[in-house]
């Protein structure tokens, strides 16, 4: 009480009162469902809170300040682009005649997201190298399970059937297994070469003719451009098999690199990454992808389509018998798209590629900074991100990766990615976008090596980190070995209201 | 670049620190043949000029029609604080909850979400979010054959057509697909075929790992889901609910009739249609099933001090813990939905909640009688929510004209279900709770008149005209 600033909340339903709450529906006539048979009807309507409008705003307004955002401070989760969400692109998504626009309403009376899409798709092309695009998958796993299907598709065509295995470097997003895994392939996984790139040697043993895929990151996760990358692909194609681009680390590559000029067959496109639609506190995000010539019989359906008229429709169920099928519902996220499409537009070509140099620049930057206090593992040029080690400082101190990661939210700032890629020993991935001021990165680099600082001097005060968030450390193993996933009222083991 | 913040004098210090004179030395590793050379897009374009090409474009959408377009996707009415509270920066450019200690608002909101899914559900373990319907139906049907261990799932064919696509294309040649016909004709008309079901069941050489009927069907009407329930448990197979939240307000839960998961679209609950997403897939299931069901958990649990908090849990079932071993490939879902939906909930209470659903029945019967008069009869005896199939002659030519007039008359069944014998002549219409007398009455009136003009109509108008 008398607390400025964060506090935890009580839940909803700890705030609910019987009687709360109304004044937002009409009544409906009496026995409006008496023509319904009671077999079917709900015997005790459903117990969810009860509270009324200034509860439930003040409820989630308070729970909003327990959140660290883009939108709040630096945000250098390595792997994942936080850059900023323009604010011109929600407003666009929640333009009436996007967001109210049913998505089986005719073509006829949805020219102008069709228009949108179709334009979208193209500019996605021309941004990979590739033939074509599908807007349709909803987020970046969904994008590399429909690349993976197509490749499945292209192989089973060619009555190619033995093929079952998709290799995977070691230093992969764990979705690229998990794909694999999904889609009913075996994971062959790659070690990576001392220089960070993937082993060639190991590669070459382990690509044959049961390889159907191979799924490379590039820039890989540890931030680094593979420069065997055109031996890699010339030996995939030799041995019958196909490659896959993981597009998450694109945003470093814009107008360098196109991944289907280089001779990746199939890629997916992470839009809440590169093309800064919002993360949303872990979605929704779009995956789109983009094919080659071979698998664009394979496209999912239905694809945009420009008719000679140059009015757009959507592909009619059944017209194209070799696709795949579908992934979803309808045809993607679009709300989501058209944050992108506004992006997109508003950078145009320079501004993409200025997009990739800033962010590249504003990563080596920083790695060269924080190389003043902790291990550079790959030490060459990155591209948009880097991994640092605390190895050196663990030995030294016994302070670990985590502390320190804790120990930046006391200093203002959300933690890097950690522990990931897997093969770096207390790694951090650290990825500051070209959004950010130099005064960001000078203030997170000083954070940083205060903190290897305070390691040496009162390691003490870095594993007991975080001491100014709404929490300390939770216990985790008790939330997982009693899982307490919903509320229940009135059972003994539901934990009081800090407040 | 718009939004970047660097100035020369910014770039030059950071080249300077680096010892470099340009950008480019820093793209050397990319081998110089596989190199691009630029690309080939519009020019950058200024925020004015934008705002304005963006408000065109949305103009070319006609969303002015008087629409009774369902069909999976429904329009509410939704209070205009959800919308306010998710514009707030500190929730929609938040990622992943990854650090619990500066994460505690979404965390928070994630087990909310679970548990007012749960309540409406009847089942315990809530996922934070699917990407929609159809895709949380997928991961609902194969989670019952990892449980079983079998591979062969059976869907009703008034499962939504997009549900058993993308069922089918998750599947692919490994897993079997059966899908149960419908009833042709007579009381039953339009429902899953039980007895079908039971012979499907019945084959002892392909055991069924799980079975998904929808609640309502995609035709709208009611099914016997204690039956479907016995049917299959008889079988050792896992039953499916594929829900519509809001109806979940009045209709019996999922575990009421016996249902081990619930899959479903959750954009009724305040999410706007925006063609076709992003939306909320829905994913519930009892306690046992609780390793088997993908996407993130929330569990509440204690800080160092004793304090209540919120973290993700079970994390082992998830693709960047255990890689190719995991439940699935899922990472990034639909979380900010999953918040709408909460707010939503907790905005209109359970009261609201149910005023919406049985006002939306309430509207959809004056609509079944106002579309009788008009020579539009039901195409289906059996109960209903609120969505149904009307018969209309040359149904596709008369939804076409009604456009003109400014009416969305629902969905033209042939083009959704070009496989489905008997719904030639169908219209899919629903009511919601934001469907006047006066949108019905329009409807009405312009229905008698196109069916006076098309030849296949003329009694029935003649008959509309006679009974209003």
């Amino acid at each position: 009480m008398g607390v400025v600033g964060p506090r935890l909340q009580p839940t909803l339903n700890e705030r609910s009162r019987p009687g709360r709450g109304g004044g937002k529906i009409p009544h409906p006539p009496a026995g409006a469902l008496d023509r319904i048979p009671a077999a079917a009807l709900r015997d005790t309507p459903p117990a969810l809170p009860e509270l009324n409008e200034p509860d439930v705003v003040r409820h989630y307004v308070n729970l909003s300040h327990l959140n660290y955002a883009v939108d709040t401070g630096f945000y250098p989760l390595g792997s994942c682009t936080m850059k900023f969400n323009p604010k011109l692109n929600e407003w666009a998504a929640r333009l009436p005649g996007f967001a109210q626009l049913h998505p089986y309403a005719p073509d006829e009376v949805a020219q102008g997201t069709l228009q949108l899409l179709f334009e979208l798709e193209q500019w996605l092309a021309e941004i990979s190298g590739m033939r074509a695009v599908t807007l349709q998958p909803a987020a970046g796993a969904q994008g590399e399970l429909t690349g993976i299907l197509m490749i499945r598709a292209y192989h089973r065509a060619r009555g190619d059937v033995e093929r079952d295995e998709v290799l995977v470097p070691d230093s992969s997003h764990g979705t690229n297994p998990a794909t694999a895994s999904m889609a009913g392939f075996r994971t062959i996984t790659i070690p990576s070469a001392a220089d960070g790139g993937v082993d060639v040697a190991a590669f070459e043993a382990s690509l044959g003719p049961r390889t159907a895929a191979v799924m490379i990151t590039n820039p890989s996760t540890l931030g680094l451009f593979e420069s065997r990358i055109g031996l890699l692909l010339d030996e995939v194609h030799a041995a019958g098999a196909l490659a896959y681009m993981d597009g998450a680390n694109l945003n470093a590559i814009l107008g360098r690199f196109k991944p289907g000029e280089a001779g990746f067959d199939v890629m997916h496109f992470n839009v809440h990454k590169t093309f800064s639609t919002p993360h949303g506190g872990g979605g929704p995000g779009a995956g789109p992808v983009g094919v080659g010539e071979q698998l664009l019989p394979f496209l999912p359906s239905p694809r945009v389509l420009r008719d000679a008229d140059g009015s757009y429709r959507l592909e009619r169920p059944g017209e194209r018998p070799t696709s795949i099928g579908r992934l979803r519902s309808f045809v993607g996220n679009t709300g989501v798209l058209v944050r992108a499409y506004a992006y997109l537009r508003a950078h145009g070509g320079s501004g993409l590629r200025e997009v990739s140099d800033d962010a590249v620049l504003a990563a080596n930057y920083l790695k060269h900074r924080v190389a003043q206090a902790f291990d550079i593992p790959y030490d060459r040029p990155c591209k948009h991100e880097f991994v640092a080690s605390a190895t050196s400082l663990k030995k030294k101190t016994g302070v670990r990766t985590l502390d320190i990661a804790k120990r930046l939210i006391d200093k203002g700032f959300h933690p890097p990615t950690i522990y990931f890629p897997l093969i770096v020993d207390e790694g951090m991935l650290i990825e500051p976008t070209e959004t950010e001021s130099l005064e960001t990165l000078d203030a997170f680099a000083d954070a940083l090596i205060e903190i290897a600082g305070e390691a040496e001097a009162d390691p003490e005060l870095v594993t007991t980190a975080p001491h100014s968030a709404p929490v300390r450390r939770l216990d985790e193993a008790t939330a997982a070995r009693q899982p307490n996933l919903r509320w229940r009222p009135m059972t003994g083991r539901q934990m009081p209201c800090p407040d | 670049m718009p939004y970047g913040p660097h100035t020369v004098a910014d770039r030059e210090r950071m080249l300077a620190v680096l010892g470099i004179s340009t950008v480019d030395e820093l793209f050397e590793d990319i081998p110089i043949e596989l190199r691009s050379g630029g690309l080939d897009l519009p020019e950058p374009e200024p925020e004015l000029q934008l705002s304005a090409r963006l408000q065109a474009l949305a103009g070319r959408n006609r969303t002015d029609l008087v629409s009774f377009l369902g069909a999976g996707v429904y329009r509410h009415w939704s209070p205009p604080a959800v919308d306010q509270l998710l514009v707030r920066g500190e929730w929609y450019t938040a990622y992943t909850p990854y650090q619990p200690e500066v994460s505690q608002g979404t965390l928070q909101s994630i087990y909310e979400y679970e548990s007012l899914l749960a309540e409406l559900t009847g089942l315990d373990v809530v996922s934070a979010s699917h990407y929609d319907g159809a895709a949380a139906t997928a991961e609902a049907a194969l989670m019952t054959c990892r449980q079983t261990r079998r591979d062969r799932v059976i869907v009703s064919r008034a499962v939504h057509p997009h549900y058993r696509e993308t069922v089918r294309t998750y599947f692919g040649p490994r897993l079997e697909l059966d899908e149960i016909p419908l009833v042709a004709d007579g009381e039953r008309a339009g429902m899953t075929d039980l007895d079908a079901l039971e012979r499907l069941l019945a084959d002892p050489d392909r055991p069924v790992a799980g079975v998904v009927v929808a609640q309502p069907n995609f035709l709208g009407l009611l099914e016997d889901m204690p039956r479907v329930a016995e049917l299959t448990h008889a079988a050792g197979a896992l039953f499916v609910a594929v829900i519509e939240p809001v109806s979940l307000a009045v209709l019996a839960p999922p575990a009421a009739y016996g249902a081990d998961i619930a899959a479903g679209e959750g954009q009724p609950l305040g999410i706007p249609p925006q063609y076709g997403g992003p939306y909320l897939g829905i994913l519930a299931a009892t306690e046992p099933l609780i390793r088997q069901i993908p996407g993130r958990l929330v569990g509440m649990t204690t800080d160092l001090d004793g304090r209540r908090a919120f973290v993700m849990t079970l994390r082992a079932r998830e693709q960047d813990i255990r890689r190719d071993k995991a439940a699935s490939n899922i990472c990034t879902n639909q979380a900010l939905l999953a918040l709408a939906a909460s707010i939503y909930l907790a905005a209109i209470g359970p009261h609201g909640l149910r005023d919406v659903a049985a006002l939306g029945a309430a509207r959809a019967r004056e609509l079944e009688e106002a579309l009788a008069a008009a020579g539009a009869p039901r195409l289906h005896p059996g109960p209903y929510l609120n969505e149904f199939a009307v018969r209309v002659p040359a149904a596709r030519a008369v939804h076409r004209r009604l456009i003109e007039r400014g009416i969305l008359a629902g969905l033209v069944l042939a083009d959704a279900l070009p496989d489905q014998p008997g719904l030639d002549d169908g219209l899919l219409v629903c009511a919601t709770e934001v469907t006047t007398g006066d949108d019905i009455d329009r409807f009405a009136a312009a229905l008698a008149d196109e069916l006076r003009a098309e030849p296949g109509g003329r009694a029935a108008g003649h008959l509309a005209t006679g009974t209003r």
